[in-house]
This record gives C-alpha cells, sequence and structure tokens, in this order.
C-alpha cells in the first residue's frame, strides 16, 4: 500500500514540477504580456495543484491534508483576482505605449 | 522518497529563479509583477515540499502567510506602477522613465 | 540531495541580493527586493528556525514592501535629478560596510571552542511556562523587558512618523495613496481575503503559544489585511486624532507593564507572573499585543497625517 502511495506521489509531484519547468520556459519565451500572464496561471492551478495532490499521502494526517488544499485554495483563488488585476494594468499600458 | 522531494523543490527553485530574466531584458512593468507572482507561486511549493521532508508541519504556516500575503503584494506593485505611469505621463514623455 | 537543494538556494540568495543593490530602476529593486525576502525566508526553514521564516514572510511581503512602495511613489518627483555623492562618502561608506562584514565574517568563522548555549536549561525549565514553544518561552519568560521595549519601540517610530506632519496638520488624517483606478475587481479582493486573513491572524497568534507563530507574526498579517481594505476604498483612514485609534495603539505595551508592575507585587519581582498563573498572562498580553502591533504597524505604512480633520 505504502509503495503504491509513494509511486502515486512521484507520479503527481513530477507532473507538477514539469508545469512549472514550461511555465518558466513560455514566461521567457512568449511574446507579449497577456500570452505570459496566460502561462503563469497554469503555475498556480496545475502546477501547484498536483504538487499539492501528490503530497497528500505524506501529509499524515487528516487534518495537514486539508490544510495543505486549503492553501492551494487561497493560491488559486488569489492568483485568479490578481491575474485579472494584472492584465488590465497591462492593456493600460499598451493603450498609452 | 526525501530524495525525490528534495529534487522537485531544487528544480521549481531553479524554475522560478529562472523567470526572474524576465525583469532583465525587455519587460515591462506589468512582466515585473508577473515575476514576483510565478516566485510566490514557487515559494508556497517549495516549502510545502519542504514541510514534508522536513517533517514540520510549521512550515506549512509558513506556505499558508505566503499565499495570502502574496496577493496584497501583488496590489501594492499594480497600484504602484499605476501611479507611476500615471505620473511619468503627466510630466509628460520628454525625461527618461528608466531615470 | 538536501545538500543540492541548499546550495541552490545559498547562490540565488547571493544573485538576487546583489542584483537587489545594482538594480538601476527603484521599482525593479524594490521587486527584486521582496523576492530576496522570500528566498530568506526558505532559508531560514532550511535552518529550522521557523519562527522566524514566519516573521520572515508576514513582515517582508507584507508590510515593508508597502512601506517601500510608498516611498518610491514619493521619491518620484525628485527621481529625476539624482545628486551625484561625493566619493569621499562613497569611500568612507565603503570602508566602515567592508569593517562591518569582516567582523560578521570573523564571528561566524572563528567561533569559541567551547560553544555556550543556553538552549538546554530552557527546554528543561519551559513546562514551567506551560508554553510548548521554546521561542515563546524566551520570549515572554526569559527576555521579557527585551519583548516589552521593542513594542514600545514600534509606537515611539509610529511617533516619529507623525511628527514629520506640519505643525497644523497634528492629529489630522494620513493621506493615503488610494488605488488609481476603481477597480471592481480589487474591491472583490478586499472582500473575500481580509476574512480569510483575519482569522488566519488570531490563528498565528493563538497557536505561537505551542508551534512557531506569535503576537508579531499575527499582528502583521493584521495590517496587512487592514491596508487592504483601506486602498480599495471600503474603509476610510482613521484620522491619528482619533481617541480609538490611540488606544489600539497602546493597549498592547499598557497591558504588558501593567501585568509586569503586578509581579513587584505579588512576586516581587518586575515582569515576574506569579506561580500556575504563567500561561493565562502570556496569553493575555499577547492577545492585546497581536491588536497593536497590527494597528502600529498599518498606521506606519499609512504614513504621517496630510489632511486637515475636523470632526
Amino acid at each position: 500500500m505504502t509503495l503504491i502511495l509513494d509511486v502515486f506521489t512521484i507520479a503527481a509531484v513530477t507532473v507538477g514540477v514539469f508545469f512549472f519547468v514550461i511555465a518558466a520556459l513560455a514566461f521567457l519565451r512568449f511574446p507579449d504580456g497577456l500570452t505570459r500572464l496566460h502561462a503563469l496561471t497554469k503555475v498556480d492551478n496545475v502546477g501547484l495543484g498536483l504538487i499539492v495532490f501528490g503530497l497528500l499521502p505524506q501529509a499524515g494526517s487528516v487534518m495537514g491534508a486539508l490544510k495543505l488544499i486549503c492553501v492551494w485554495l487561497l493560491v488559486q483563488f488569489s492568483g485568479a483576482i490578481v491575474t485579472q488585476l494584472i492584465a488590465r494594468s497591462t492593456r493600460r499600458e499598451g493603450q498609452e505605449a | 522518497m526525501n530524495e525525490f522531494l528534495y529534487l522537485a523543490a531544487t528544480v521549481v527553485l531553479a524554475m522560478v529563479a529562472l523567470g526572474l530574466f524576465r525583469i532583465l531584458y525587455g519587460a515591462g512593468e506589468a512582466d515585473r509583477l508577473m515575476s514576483a507572482q510565478l516566485i510566490g507561486s514557487g515559494g508556497v511549493a517549495v516549502l510545502l515540499l519542504l514541510s514534508v521532508t522536513m517533517a514540520s508541519s510549521a512550515i506549512v504556516d509558513v506556505a499558508l502567510l505566503l499565499a495570502l500575503l502574496a496577493a496584497f503584494a501583488s496590489v501594492a506593485f499594480v497600484s504602484t506602477a499605476e501611479e507611476l505611469r500615471a505620473s511619468v505621463s503627466e510630466s509628460e514623455a520628454g525625461d527618461d522613465p528608466d531615470s | 540531495m538536501a545538500s543540492v537543494f541548499d546550495v541552490t538556494l545559498v547562490c540565488l540568495i547571493l544573485a538576487v541580493g546583489a542584483w537587489s543593490t545594482f538594480a538601476r530602476l527603484t521599482f525593479s529593486a524594490i521587486v527584486i527586493f521582496i523576492v530576496y525576502g522570500l528566498l530568506l525566508s526558505l532559508a531560514w526553514v532550511r535552518l529550522a528556525a521557523v519562527d522566524v521564516a514566519l516573521t520572515e514572510a508576514a513582515i517582508g511581503s507584507g508590510v515593508t514592501g508597502m512601506l517601500l512602495l510608498n516611498a518610491v511613489a514619493r521619491l518620484r518627483s525628485t527621481d529625476a535629478a539624482p545628486t551625484p555623492s561625493r566619493s569621499s562618502v562613497n569611500i568612507a561608506a565603503g570602508v566602515f560596510c567592508t569593517l562591518i562584514t569582516a567582523s560578521l565574517a570573523g564571528l561566524v568563522l572563528v567561533p569559541p571552542q567551547v560553544p555556550v548555549s543556553l538552549a538546554p536549561s530552557v527546554m528543561e525549565s519551559l513546562g514551567q511556562s506551560g508554553l510548548g514553544n521554546p521561542v515563546a518561552g524566551v520570549l515572554f519568560v526569559y527576555r521579557s523587558l527585551d519583548t516589552l521595549l521593542e513594542k514600545v519601540v514600534l509606537v515611539l517610530a509610529l511617533i516619529a512618523v507623525w511628527s514629520l506632519a506640519p505643525d497644523g496638520l497634528w492629529g489630522g488624517k494620513p493621506a493615503l495613496r488610494p488605488f488609481p483606478q476603481r477597480d471592481s475587481v480589487l474591491i472583490f479582493l478586499a472582500r473575500t481575503v481580509p476574512p480569510i486573513g483575519i482569522m488566519v491572524g488570531i490563528y498565528m497568534f493563538w497557536v505561537g503559544a505551542d508551534e512557531p507563530g506569535g503576537a508579531f507574526q499575527g499582528g502583521a498579517v493584521l495590517a496587512a489585511m487592514w491596508i487592504l481594505v483601506m486602498i480599495a476604498g471600503l474603509a476610510a483612514v482613521p484620522p491619528t486624532s482619533s481617541h480609538a485609534l490611540r488606544l489600539a495603539l497602546i493597549v498592547g505595551p499598557v497591558v504588558f507593564l501593567a501585568i509586569g508592575i503586578l509581579g513587584i507585587f505579588l512576586t516581587g519581582t518586575f515582569l515576574a507572573y506569579p506561580e500556575g498563573y504563567a500561561k493565562p498572562l502570556i496569553i493575555a498580553i499577547e492577545a492585546t499585543l497581536t491588536v497593536s502591533i497590527g494597528v502600529t504597524l498599518a498606521m506606519h505604512v499609512v504614513g504621517p497625517p496630510e489632511k486637515e480633520w475636523r470632526s
């Protein structure tokens, strides 16, 4: 049973880290602000989400696991709002330039 | 298992550091905000990985604070960036915005 | 593998630290400095000093960033013409910094033969205070005078900030820069995140007795939440003459001092807690300190009074 959970953790965390890698590359390579923002949101949602998902079996207790999920939800929620703020700021920046 | 999680944390850290290079070349104000946002999320991920490898649930609290205050920092950044831009366009395009 | 992570982290901290010093644009320098603070809190976690990591995370990405950004916005008008500083001043500053760095390096690299540590005796008698967190134990039992003075310093610093106001405006209203565009998304954020933040702030203070956390971390979170609400324009900035505000600023240090003086009568020593009542008294001190620290830090960010205010 432990083996299965460990394999699950390794798989989910690997995919999560992979999203961090491609998001960082995309952030460097994409041509304009809005597309870079698009790359960035994948980190909050999928990248961090998969890492949290993979760490759940290792959290030790149900409360510990719930706390991990809460942290992820908080990042998701504030990330979504902040992304909109940055997007609007980018658009105004573009209009003035 | 711990070895693997430390490796994951190292890769995440290296990647968000890579994202910082965006500040160095050809970036607008919004890109600096995005770099900060990226490193905030990366920091949360690294802390959560460390909380398992170092077997300390208190580290999750650090991640919680970071997640909560990252939004606050971004609002402060956007607010100041907009204000600076407004003051630049007021004082006309003549002077160098980089100075 | 853990050492690979540590080496990566240390290299990053050095690189980002140097970068924030050499950055040309003030705005970039501040963004990089906040990233630097975040990396430092990772380093504190690796050093198993989670209390310090919490403080760095709370103050570094909250109040400090906002203070520096305020400074940038104010410096904007003078930023265009940087005055060249004299080379003699530069050389003196360089020599001074080198001396400090060299003596710090000396202390770190050449430790005394037998390291002096009081940690074992603290852990031995920690049980008597009823606290589970050794850091809270040291702060409120062994070094309570230091802790008290630290909180008083925060209030003194605020008085210094307020006295930057011209005479006529003393007691007036600080002019917090509101968000330039009234943004519905920001208002949504300022309505939804503060309830969570207030809960986290109270949790930080409460958990501080047994786990890493405490009044300062909790207060820093509360301060950030209050500022968020004020920037979004949902709450007015209180005038500095407000009695409620001034009461909130001093209630923590006053309760701390009162309990300290009570100790003289009950136990014969200033700041000593009567047998068996240590934990409830410390919790009472921490609860009021959390409020005072939160309000004080927020007022630091809001700045000196700039508008006249009549009730």
